[in-house]
């Protein structure tokens, strides 16, 4: 295991531009996915924290006794998908519209009767807020004879919805296809290695080396470019979390977890190209 | 210990290599293969150190039956024989005795083993001295013998030398057979593919002829029976 560590470092020696690129190219490669796994986080943030506004309010016909509200309350809040709901009367609605519409003081001073309606406002766990869900709880609401209208804002909770479906697609297709761009780029530069150091192989199995051995210094190489590259990745998408949160807005980074996933994942992908870059030159006979 | 028997090869869309082949070294015997360029003797030590097999007929090697090893088993063969090619095959990157050492590592020996037994093989060659020369800064006839160092570092039964002296002038060619010769003479088989007549002609030793892929001569043909010692794993 030694002497093979020795060979893969070595490697790097013998080829410094061709190492540097190819790692370069890892970096980049697994830096692009990141930003886009970056992106994801930081969009799953913004829509857990606008789905946490999500609410259907039903607004209850003029005349309805508190009592019946209440009941109705306890049995809404033994529906699976609702986390509270939250008795509103007429005059708390008309205090709360005085102060979140200062700019219709004047109208709220004429009025000789409130005009507001007492409301439930029903809020959803979460895992339960997307529009299919709204729904589901808003029909069953629809049921109360005392519900006189029920507004969720179900044009954008299925906006919320279909935007989210569409980052989660591209994020994953333009992931893969960059994926996919570094295992070719990495079964290339180590392609480009094997063959420069085809003579050193067949000596190697001139003098008896397995293929085993043979392979396994290339295999190091690639999984130690993988990982060097998904390291160099980290640290770029690190910048560019820093500047995104020091200039623009508040942002969130990848996890401990993440981090060591992406390294890993760079070293596997490096591993995987070596791999087969290898077994195909082993392949074929030695001249 | 290297038998052929009826071996014929064909290369893929070309004409026979080998026609008919048959003969059989004995342990530590000192064998010529001659014949023209193309006459296959190239491809005979191929199908000794098992980088080619046979179309059809049975090479065996040290009791190896070569058609029959698994991709596991060549490596083990090859480790019993050493190789010396025309253009030395040495690792320019490496000093002489690292090109040494190298046959050694990839066997997986242990470290410990390794520099006393190269530093041993470079003085069998005579080039103790250059242990730390690269093979740019070594003339041709030194790196035949690095090369040949390495093809000794494992104590093989035979030494297979595919046009040895091929690349060299009349002196270092003298140098080197005799070296051979010397290794010949501790025990270890040698055979030599040569078209050189006047290096054949200097020693008495075995003359097995190829033209155009068939044996037209062999001055050493005994046809008994083999009575290799050690034959392991024929099948």
């Amino acid at each position: 295991m030694n002497l093979a560590l020795r060979e893969a470092l070595l490697a790097f020696r013998r080829m410094p531009l061709l190492s540097v690129l190819s790692v370069t190219t890892i970096a980049f490669a697994l830096f692009v996915v990141g930003l886009f796994g970056l992106v994801a986080i930081n969009l799953r943030g913004a829509l857990a924290a606008l789905e946490e506004r999500v609410e259907i309010i039903v607004y209850l016909r003029r005349g309805t006794p508190v009592e019946t509200a209440t009941l109705a309350i306890t049995d809404i809040e033994t529906f699976h998908e609702v986390a509270t709901a939250t008795y509103v009367s007429e005059d708390e609605a008309l205090s709360r519209a005085r102060r979140e519409l200062a700019e219709f003081q004047g109208v709220f001073a004429d009025l000789r009767a409130n005009p507001l309606p007492a409301s439930i406002e029903v809020r959803l766990k979460p895992g339960f807020r997307s529009a299919e869900h709204v729904n589901a709880v808003a029909e069953r609401l629809r049921g109360f004879r005392f519900a006189e209208d029920i507004r969720y804002g179900r044009e954008w909770i299925e906006k919320l919805d279909r935007l989210r479906d569409v980052a989660a697609l591209v994020g994953l297709t333009v992931g893969a296809a960059f994926a996919i761009a570094s295992v070719i780029i990495i079964g290339t530069t180590i392609r480009m290695g094997v063959l420069h150091r085809g003579r050193e192989i067949a000596i190697m199995r001139l003098v008896g080396a397995t293929d085993g051995f043979v392979r396994r210094p290339f295999l190091l190489e690639g999984a130690l470019k993988g990982a060097l590259g998904g390291a160099a990745a980290v640290g770029l998408n690190h910048a560019a979390f820093f500047t995104v949160d020091r200039l623009l807005f508040d942002a969130a980074f990848f996890d401990p977890a993440w981090v060591a996933f992406i390294v890993l994942f760079g070293t596997a992908l490096g591993l995987l190209a070596s791999a087969a870059s290898v077994r195909r030159h082993l392949g074929s006979p030695t001249s | 210990m290297i038998r052929f028997a009826g071996v014929f090869k064909a290369y893929p869309r070309g004409s026979l290599a080998l026609k008919d082949v048959s003969f059989h070294i004995a342990k530590g015997e000192f064998a010529f293969l001659t014949g023209h360029s193309g006459a296959g003797k190239s491809t005979v030590l191929r199908l000794i150190h098992a980088e080619e097999f046979p179309t059809s007929g049975e090479v065996r090697v040290s009791g190896f039956l070569t058609a029959d090893l698994t991709s596991r088993e060549i490596p083990r063969l090859r480790r019993r024989l050493g190789i010396v090619f025309q253009d030395f095959r040495l690792l320019e990157d490496r000093t002489a005795e690292e090109n040494v050492a190298f046959a050694l590592e990839v066997t997986g020996a242990r470290r410990a083993t390794i520099a006393p037994k190269v530093m041993r093989v470079l003085a069998q060659v005579g080039l103790a001295a250059k242990a730390a020369a690269y093979p740019k800064e070594l003339s041709g006839g030194e790196q035949q013998r690095v090369a040949i160092a390495r093809a000794l570092v494992n104590d093989p039964l035979v030494l297979l030398a595919d046009e040895p002296t091929g690349n060299l002038d009349e002196r270092a060619t003298r140098g080197v057979f005799q070296l051979l010769r010397d290794i010949n003479a501790a025990g270890t088989a040698v055979l030599m593919a040569t078209h050189d007549l006047d290096l054949v002609r200097q020693a008495p030793y075995r003359v097995i002829e190829l033209q155009q892929g068939a044996l037209v001569y062999d001055s050493g043909a005994d046809g008994g029976p083999e009575t290799d010692a050690g034959a392991g794993a024929a099948s």
